[in-house]
């Protein structure tokens, strides 16, 4: 395999796993916070893209406010999505919970089904699609922008999330729930945050990966379960752990593809996260829970 | 300063307290005291906010806080030390202690937290030395420093205090008692204390409640609950009945 086929897979598997590590990224906020997994995650990257496509197309509004409104939009459902679902029931199991997240993915994939339709569509790229040659391999502008947003993204929830004492609050929702209250944090708020923020984070990410790889109402599964994959082989709940983990099946994804078969593609994630998972439960960057009591 | 007025309070159908009236005065510190499943412990979360009455009032400072919430109740300047100590056990001593300022936060900084964290630093330098560690992995006696130096970070006027001598070695839970008076007559905190230990409870409170099944059947200045036969008896391990007999049995 000569070099620039090698940097051609690279950077295609870079792009599309800095996606899966966003979605990743919006697993780890709400489980941070609450302690559940949102499976509903993927369709908050659907929203993403097929809001900014109807926006874009269907009102005929130009990229960036399409983009914007898709962005708000999403945070808004995602919103609406604990306030209707979740509080109602706050008291449930976590896997009654989890289990609501699984009915309300499928309600926001059918409504979106129904409400526009089943056609796949496609956005412009934001900043068009002269290709950037790189020792014979080709950069598309969009993988920068998803590379850099990424980073961005990644960095600015790191620093919530360690310096800040809002972010410590939501960590605290989750590592002790009571003694949260009783410092005076209001855990129904900041779990409605939580939501919002993971909605958004996917929306992110839907919407810059939409112009690369195409959009309809049912791509959240599939991006779900590869965001689910990336933040367990991270290490669940570490956000870090989430985005690298997202990277390293999107690299390995296009590799496998290349190399061995396109047919298998989608098959490689999952192959290993189950190999690593027989090495490290906890996942690459986990640690295991140290308790005394 | 604390008024309780015929609260009642269930879980569901079952009624864990019932008509329960007592009242903390500045600057007091007082023992409510009582078996395991007396509903000591849903009284406390009944004024913190975790429960809400079926019946009755709770008022603070001549405000009624009987339905509030939580985290208001915190900014209203009470602050509870949950049973089992609760701490957040993957985050450092020092987290800790600054969420415990959380409700100073409001509206983004807060001033003077830092210097309270010294003070508290001060008063017990074991957390000080391991202000860098997670909290879960301290010891019991510890992680109760923890958890009392936390609350105090919300800058109270009324702690709740239950159960700190759980599990905790009898020379550690006299080490945590001595904190609390410590408090009291240092900043003029007032403390509500719930604790099975009823002697040692007793012995530093002002005045004590006893509940029993829900209600509270007796209350007084802590030296004569101390005192009460009826209270040696069923909460010091005093056996009277065996104490008389030698005497002939006469009573």
């Amino acid at each position: 395999m000569d070099v620039s086929s090698s940097l051609q897979y690279l950077f295609s598997g870079l792009t599309v796993g800095a996606t899966y590590g966003l979605t990743g990224l919006g697993f780890t906020i709400i489980f941070n916070t609450t302690g559940i997994i949102n499976f509903a995650q993927g369709e908050f990257v659907m929203l993403g893209g097929m809001l900014a496509v109807i926006c874009q197309s269907a009102l005929g509004l130009p990229l960036p406010l399409a983009v914007l409104l898709a962005m708000l939009g999403a945070t808004l459902i995602g919103a609406i999505v604990e306030r209707v679902a979740i509080r109602p029931v706050r008291t449930a199991p976590p896997i009654n919970l989890v289990i609501i997240t699984i009915g309300i993915s499928i309600l926001i994939r059918s409504a979106m089904m129904l409400l526009w339709d089943k056609d796949t569509h496609t956005l412009p790229h934001f900043s068009g699609t002269d290709p950037i040659t790189v020792l014979g391999a080709t950069l598309m502008p969009q993988s920068l922008w998803i590379l850099g947003i990424t980073a961005v993204v990644l960095y600015g929830l790191r620093t919530f999330f360690r310096r800040s004492i809002f972010g410590k609050a939501m960590l605290a929702c989750a590592h002790q729930r009571k003694a949260a209250w009783l410092v005076g944090i209001g855990v129904e708020g900041m779990v409605l945050l939580s939501f919002m923020i993971s909605a958004l984070v996917g929306a992110v990410g839907g919407v810059m990966l939409a112009p690369m790889t195409m959009t309809s109402y049912d791509v959240g599964i599939l991006l779900g379960l590869k965001g689910f994959a990336a933040c367990i082989l991270g290490g669940l709940g570490n956000p870090f752990g989430a985005a690298a983990g997202g990277l390293a099946i999107g690299v390995l994804e296009s590799f496998g593809a290349g190399m061995i078969s396109s047919a298998y593609k989608d098959a490689f994630a999952f192959i290993i996260l189950l190999l690593l998972l027989f090495v490290r439960p906890s996942g690459l960057f986990g640690k295991p829970e140290v308790r005394r009591v | 300063m604390l008024f309780l007025r015929n609260v009642d309070i269930a879980y569901g159908r079952i009624r864990a307290v019932r008509r329960a009236s007592l009242h903390v005065g500045r600057g007091e510190i007082v023992a409510l005291i009582g078996a395991n499943g007396a509903g000591k412990t849903t009284m406390m979360a009944a004024i913190s906010g975790l429960m809400r009455p079926a019946a009755g009032t709770v008022e603070f400072d001549g405000a009624d806080i009987t339905r509030a919430r939580p985290d208001a109740i915190v900014r209203a300047g009470i602050s509870h030390v949950p049973e089992g100590r609760l701490v957040f056990g993957p985050m450092t001593v020092e987290d800790n202690l600054l969420l415990g300022s959380y409700c100073r936060h409001r509206l983004g900084r807060a001033s003077g937290v830092q210097e309270d964290m010294e003070r508290l630093y001060a008063m017990f330098p074991r957390l000080k030395e391991r202000r860098l560690q997670a909290a879960g992995t301290l010891s019991g006696g510890e992680q109760q420093m923890v958890a009392i130096a936390r609350a105090l970070m919300a800058r109270p006027r009324l702690l709740l205090l239950d159960e700190p001598g759980m599990g905790l070695a009898p020379t550690v839970t006299r080490e945590i008692f001595r904190h609390i008076v410590e408090l009291r007559d240092a900043m003029g905190l007032t403390v509500l204390l719930v604790e099975q230990n009823a002697r040692a409870a007793l012995r530093i409170a002002d005045r004590g409640y006893v509940l029993e099944t829900g209600r509270i059947i007796l209350q007084g200045p802590a030296g004569e609950l101390l005192a009460n036969n009826d209270v040696q008896r069923a909460y010091l391990g005093r056996d009277l009945d065996r104490e008389t007999q030698p005497a002939g049995g006469a009573a």
